[in-house]
């Protein structure tokens, strides 16, 4: 492998863009594809499945052995509010694997010493998030209870298809945020994807038990997702 | 000097190595049956001292693809090694979980 390919490959991890690396096995010639792009048409099929599927594996084509290897995205959580829910959801996040970012705009919610190491953008998110880009790989709870926080980045998440949208609230605050995310133009097929209440119901009572109750449901969504469409990476 | 690379993630102890001007060989693992400790995809990568990052098993046989990557370090020409059981291939190394694996072993170039 050239290392200028080795680059490409660790350039696109780095931006969090999925990359399919195709290799001659006979002749040991690589080459990279990054999602999005076009293909060559005698391994398209073999690159958009290995997208889709997450699987790397051995394929042949034209007489010849191909390694198809994949390298998703690591799944990422980002919560909106630096409450309570969120102070447990970060610790059980690292154990479970997920990096994690917090926003929040409330300076005296935000801080390190309620947070430790995870990673804590006190800014708002219609502020931070054109910088800071969701995607397919990346959950979204939203935990602030207020719209003027949450609904900026509930809508993006959708826009940006993100494997996981969840907001915090009663079924009466939630029909309140359908309508008002709909006449925000937002299609109610996507509102229909916001998990809410959050959380699967296993009865969460405390902020720590609605964290696992929302990790749980965060987990389910990536490895119950549909095949053919969101994905995110594993480690 | 590059920046430290992340230890655990082989490809950018790869890039790093091989950007500080030590020669390099990634091994990846490209196919699996039966139980096999580290799924397809999984890299290890080894420089010409024989230091190494990452894994393509649970440490079984890593010491033997170590010593071939350093001959392909050497040589530049790619090899696919295969690792069966401990006592049913020719390999002095194995799987003692019962699983096969072959791995690709390649230098990079650059």
């Amino acid at each position: 492998m050239e290392r200028s390919t080795l680059q490409a490959i660790n350039a696109a991890r780095a931006a969090r863009r999925a990359a399919v690396v195709v290799t001659d096995l006979s002749d040991g010639a690589s080459q990279v594809f990054l999602e999005g792009a076009s293909f060559p048409r005698k391994w398209d099929s073999l690159i958009v499945d290995a997208l889709r599927s997450g699987r790397a594996g051995i394929a042949a084509v034209e007489g010849r052995s191909l390694f198809i290897n994949v390298h998703l995205p690591p799944p990422r959580i980002v919560a909106i509010g630096a409450v309570h829910i969120s102070q447990a959801l970060a610790e059980l996040a690292a154990v479970a694997g997920f990096d994690m970012t917090i926003i929040d705009p409330r300076t005296a919610f935000a801080t390190a010493e309620r947070f430790g190491a995870v990673e804590l953008l006190a800014e708002w998110p219609e502020d931070i998030l054109p910088s800071r880009p969701l995607d397919r790989y990346t959950a979204v709870a939203a935990l602030t209870h207020d719209p003027k926080i949450d609904d900026y980045p509930i809508r993006a998440a959708l826009e940006a298809g993100c494997f996981y949208v969840g907001a915090l609230g009663s079924r009466k605050t939630h029909a309140a945020r359908i309508e008002r995310l709909g006449h925000a133009g937002m299609p109610a097929e996507a509102i229909g994807r916001i998990k809410a209440p959050i959380g699967l119901d296993i009865g969460a009572a405390s902020p720590s038990e609605i964290a696992v109750a929302v990790l749980a449901e965060i987990i389910e969504s990536l490895r119950r997702r549909d095949p053919g469409g969101q994905a995110g990476g594993t480690r | 000097m590059s920046k430290e690379p992340n230890i655990l993630d082989p490809l950018e102890v790869a890039e790093t190595w091989s950007s500080d001007g030590r020669k390099v060989a990634l091994a990846t693992v490209i196919e699996t049956w039966g139980s096999a400790p580290r799924p397809i995809g999984s890299h290890l990568v080894i420089d010409e001292e024989g230091n190494f990052q990452g894994s393509v098993s649970g440490g079984c046989v890593e010491g033997a693809v170590i010593a071939e990557a350093m001959e392909i370090i050497d040589s530049g020409t790619p090899k696919v090694l295969e690792f069966g059981v401990a006592d049913e291939t020719a390999w002095r190394v194995g799987l003692s979980c019962g699983g096969r694996i072959r791995v690709y072993v390649e230098r990079i170039d650059g």
